[in-house]
């Protein structure tokens, strides 16, 4: 697999820091992983250039991660990119509405680093 | 939500059914996110732990979720997450807690058949010291599981709002 350049959003920067490693376990080539501690600062680091993945909590400060999956709709540098919420909102109508709004999978907290491997490589192949 | 859930949501002689519910809980988090098991202990009081992590829960469940334990025990979670030795003054110590925390809550309440589409999850806070009292405004007795990290006591409260 070529390499992987990751965008991870969540307000926790151990969780930013779990969901990282368990990339890299999952057997991903990460050549950069860029940090955002909410939506705005998620979109924020995709100003400038994109990323091929996206990983994203949905509960933030800020912004939370359904607006930020609103507003990467009309993100130049975010169209095609895969992106997964990984998150402790497990019910059906959240894992309805970030589908719904583009998310490419979802992920409950607490997972696993196979859980993760399951949801991302597929995308990724695909691309 | 079917009759017969929301009765279980709402009746009293409900919320004992939850304590099994809010264990187990606690303990995939432990197991899935640092690899480690908590170990019971039928005599162990509750911690008087110095650090609080808690997280509102609002909708149809209102309440609180929180975890106690001492600071050293705080870091030792938050080295295991991180897989380095982390120190207590650290706040990547508070940011372990406070995620720990929001994913215990947010397990519970998946669990909760019908419960999890109608009650979300605050931010995380977390606390440190000792010298302040914390009054609950919870009508009913609270939730408590105390298990032992790394030998050492960490309780898990749940206090719910009618």
């Amino acid at each position: 697999m070529n390499k992987v350049r990751a965008l991870i959003v969540d307000d926790s920067s151990v969780m930013r820091k779990i969901v990282e490693r368990s990339l890299r376990q999952a057997g991903l080539d990460l050549s950069e992983v860029r940090e955002a501690g909410n939506g705005v600062e998620g979109l924020g680091a995709l100003k400038d250039s994109g990323v091929d993945l996206i990983l994203c909590d949905i509960n933030m400060p800020v912004m939370d991660g359904v607006e930020f999956l609103r507003q990467l709709q009309g993100q130049e540098h975010a169209k095609g990119v895969p992106v997964v919420m990984i998150t402790t909102e497990g019910s059906e109508s959240h894992v309805v509405q970030a589908l719904s709004l583009g998310a490419r999978g979802y992920i409950r907290k607490p997972f696993t680093p196979e859980q993760v491997k399951e949801h991302v490589i597929p995308l990724l192949e695909k691309k | 939500m079917n009759g017969a859930d929301q009765a279980a949501a709402s009746s009293p002689e409900a919320f004992p059914d939850w304590q099994p519910l809010l264990e187990l809980a606690a303990r995939e988090v432990f197991e899935l996110m640092l690899n480690c098991k908590l170990e019971s202990h039928g005599d162990l009081e509750s911690s008087s732990g110095e650090l609080i992590a808690m997280v509102g829960l609002a909708g149809q469940l209102r309440g609180l979720v929180s975890l106690r334990c001492t600071a050293k025990t705080a870091a030792l979670l938050a080295s295991r997450m991180l897989g380095a030795e982390i120190p207590q003054e650290d706040q990547r110590v508070f940011d372990a807690a406070g995620e720990i925390s929001n994913m215990v809550a947010g397990n519970f309440k998946n669990k909760l058949t019908g419960i999890a589409d109608k009650c979300m999850l605050s931010v995380p806070t977390v606390i440190i010291g000792s010298n302040y009292n914390c009054h609950s405004m919870a009508d009913r007795a609270p939730l408590r599981v105390t298990m032992l990290f790394e030998g050492a006591p960490l309780t898990v409260t749940l206090e719910i709002h009618s």
